[in-house]
């Protein structure tokens, strides 16, 4: 991950997709990209497909292509590390461009390059179009336990809060002179993780006490229920049904 | 200090799923856990611990010659509020990167739960407690036994990761270089963490001793210390301002 993650990538909006319940595009999200890892490699014209497949998914949603493109940057570490297979693949090895290349480490190449590549784009499209709340009631829906649930709500309201402690904390070591330059640094980075935990810990005590107060009892109660008629489930199987005929096509066509 | 977030097809689906299965089987023995270690309080926080983790995963060190790295979190996540909350708070960290941040493929969730929340953790914590039982009861002790907790802990998901790659892999390197590349790696990657997650739990241990879940029943309450009551002679009144 390395950069952190500044920039949240729901985008507002009123598509079709955007109106989905949220617990019908997870089940369409994971089922696709089950299909995808699931396509033999050496079927390329299939993952041309699914590539088209979701460009449809993203102009129904209107996802601006960039936005897309921005985010995949994620995936570099993995790019840089598929570039490097087909030199220390074992296999036969064939001659491309005067490179003695493996060639079972190309299509390793190729595989993760593609599966992953896709993986990433339909989770970006997902992330795009639900809203973070509404993914959390998704999964809730899904069977989820509601401790589970409960967890990520609170790390997704305080998230914020106690990234922004962190900046500040970052202020004030600066305006005291301070630089991360060597190794020596990390002694007082680590006093501020310490801090930082303490900050959140005693926030989360209180933030107990305060629902306490306000009589909760374990469970949170439900405010607002995302249901889903039988027509959006439909809607939503039109992705993995069509990947589902993409990736049969592949296992039977030789 | 990168960590691999495990991306899709890089596992077979077969292996995807049964790992799926294991951090499913892994995250329910955490749930159970984490009422015994928290009770009610489980959510509130349990959710602000994995908000910490979070957000101290942004936090970049300098490792050497111009690199830097970041804190993974799951031995010190479990030294600070006990193993089956660190399991929850770590497993709920990767599942939103997943789902709100695509990061780390989805169908890899249960490859990246299994690896970096219950292999780390498990092997983290327990040889913290098992260090702590041999150790001398102090506080150098405990930030010891989380220097060498953590330093295990992360080739120790490195060879968990490797495992899972021999039996699902989908490319053709042999094993001994993946073994080789992912631990050797992950050993530097382990002593940076270490460093951290050492001088994290004694900086916490110095001003709540009673947050460090790893080290309860090891180190002595605070107490309130009162000299003995000093009344002025012929003083018969009762001056004493608080008698708590």
């Amino acid at each position: 991950m390395g950069a952190g993650h500044a920039h949240r990538l729901y985008l507002p909006g009123d598509s079709a997709v955007h109106r989905l319940p949220p617990q019908c595009k997870l089940v369409a999200v994971l089922a696709f990209v089950l299909l995808v890892v699931a396509t033999p490699r050496e079927r390329m014209w299939a993952f041309a497909v699914y590539a088209v497949l979701l460009g449809a998914v993203a102009v129904t949603a209107r996802v601006p292509l960039r936005v897309i493109a921005r985010r995949i940057a994620i995936e570099v570490p993995f790019v840089a590390f598929a570039f490097l297979m087909p030199f220390v693949a074992n296999g036969e090895k064939i001659t491309v461009l005067g490179l003695r290349l493996s060639e079972s480490g190309l299509w390793g190449a190729w595989n993760v390059l593609a599966k992953g590549t896709l993986g990433v784009v339909a989770s970006i499209l997902l992330a795009a179009t639900t809203e973070p709340r509404l993914l959390l009631l998704g999964i809730e829906r899904l069977r989820m336990p509601q401790l589970i649930t409960q967890i990520a709500t609170f790390m997704l309201r305080y998230g914020d809060v106690v990234t922004a402690e962190l900046g500040r904390m970052r202020t004030a070591r600066a305006s005291r002179g301070f630089e991360a330059r060597d190794v020596r640094a990390t002694r007082i980075l680590a006093k501020s993780v310490g801090a930082l935990f303490l900050r959140s810990y005693e926030r989360g005590e209180r933030v107990h006490l305060a629902m306490v107060s306000r009589g909760y009892d374990g469970r949170m109660p439900v405010l607002y229920d995302v249901g889903a008629t039988a027509a959006q489930w439909s809607a939503a199987a039109a992705l993995p049904a069509a990947a589902a005929l993409v990736a049969l096509a592949a296992w039977m066509v030789p | 200090m990168k960590d691999v977030h495990v991306p899709d097809g890089f596992i077979d689906a077969p292996v995807s799923i049964a790992a799926g299965a294991v951090a499913v089987a892994g995250v329910a023995v955490a749930l159970r856990g984490a009422r015994r270690e928290l009770d009610d309080r489980t959510a509130p926080l349990a959710g602000l611990t994995a908000a910490f983790v979070f957000a101290a995963q942004m936090l970049n060190f300098p490792v050497a010659s111009g690199t830097s790295g970041h804190l993974l979190g799951g031995t010190l996540a479990a030294i600070l509020v006990g193993p089956y909350t660190g399991i929850l708070c770590v497993s709920v960290v990767l599942l939103m990167q997943g789902l709100l941040f695509a990061d780390g493929g989805l169908t890899a969730l249960g490859v990246n739960i299994t690896n970096m929340a219950l292999v780390t953790v498990a092997v983290g914590y327990g040889l913290f407690r098992l260090l702590l039982r041999v150790l001398p009861r102090t506080r150098a002790s405990v930030a010891g036994a989380s220097f060498a907790a953590a330093v295990v802990s992360v080739p120790a998901a490195a060879v968990s990761f490797t495992l899972i790659y021999a039996l699902g892999g989908t490319t053709d390197i042999s094993l001994g270089k993946v073994a080789g590349a992912m631990i050797g790696v992950h050993v530097l990657i382990g002593i940076g963490e270490a460093v951290i997650t050492a001088v994290t739990v004694s900086s916490v241990l110095a001003v709540r001793p009673d947050l460090v879940y790893g080290a309860r029943g090891l180190i002595k309450p605070l107490e309130l210390r009162t000299g003995a009551p000093v009344r002025p002679a012929g003083d018969a009144g009762p001056a004493e301002p608080s008698r708590a």
